[in-house]
């Protein structure tokens, strides 16, 4: 049965998780066997900039070893068969039409959403 | 037969009025003969959490008995003993990485340590999930 996770609170906790913690439950479901879509909406279509990289936290002596790569990882879900979503006017609003999107991306119009709701059993907004 | 339910919680006690909302929500289910599945996700881990403890407020002019401050592991107590009494299940599991982070590995009795593999299990077994992100 196909999930879609509608994701829209974005860079909450991302420093210390390393990762997004939604976009990171999606990778370990998916690898317990789920089938999973994902919708970029509010602020969460910034995840489908190519490029971004957050620099590691520095605080005195210690370094991050690893600050979250939020493009390379909604790309990795992507490239393991999740369908990656964004809702066009939030792209739009953040003139983020014109950037260099994820690959994979599929852009979806506002008007287009109960249409692509129809296609999954269960939506699960975060 | 009932449907079994299943949520997701994410905020941290002490937080949010969603968290109560949910606790709410999940009391209602049980009550009305739902099974009920529970994955604490993130900050939520803590809700079950054995070491909170109540405390004395000034401000309200009462001791700790008498302000009987609410905890939401006695919440979650109380929704296990309202399970048992409607013969229906409480499934509580706690994202065990979470756990770990956070330093919250002494759950009270009736709570487990899982993975989202639980939370996907659950929800495929169960009528309808309903998710509450921090926000």
């Amino acid at each position: 049965m196909k999930t879609l996770q509608v994701l829209e609170t974005a860079y909450r906790a991302t420093v210390e998780e390393q990762d997004d913690t939604i976009v990171w439950l999606t990778h370990a479901m998916k690898g317990a066997g789920g089938e999973f879509g994902l919708l970029l909406t509010g602020n969460a279509v910034c995840y489908a900039v190519h490029g971004q990289r957050a620099p590691a936290l520095a605080l005195g002596a210690w370094t991050q070893s690893h600050a979250a790569d939020l493009g390379a990882d909604v790309a990795a879900l992507a490239a393991g068969g999740v369908p990656v979503h964004a809702v066009e006017e939030d792209l739009e609003e953040r003139g983020l039409l014109d950037a260099r999107l994820l690959e994979a991306l599929t852009v979806v119009p506002r008007a287009g959403l109960p249409q692509l709701f129809d296609e999954y059993p269960r939506i699960w907004k975060w | 037969m009932t449907t079994a339910l299943t949520f997701a919680l994410m905020d941290a006690p002490f937080e949010n009025s969603r968290t109560v909302t949910m606790f709410r929500i999940i009391g209602a289910a049980l009550e009305a003969g739902h099974d009920v599945n529970v994955f604490a996700y993130e900050g939520a881990v803590a809700l079950s959490f054995a070491k909170q403890a109540p405390h004395a407020n000034a401000v309200h002019g009462r001791d700790a008995a008498a302000e009987n401050h609410p905890l939401p592991r006695v919440w979650i107590e109380s929704l296990i003993t309202l399970a048992a009494a409607r013969g229906r299940k409480l499934d509580w599991v706690n994202c065990g990485l979470c756990v770990d982070e956070r330093g919250v590995a002494e759950a009270i009795a009736g709570v487990r340590r899982g993975t989202p593999a639980d939370f996907w299990k659950m929800s495929m077994e169960s009528g309808n999930t309903l998710t509450a992100g921090t926000r």
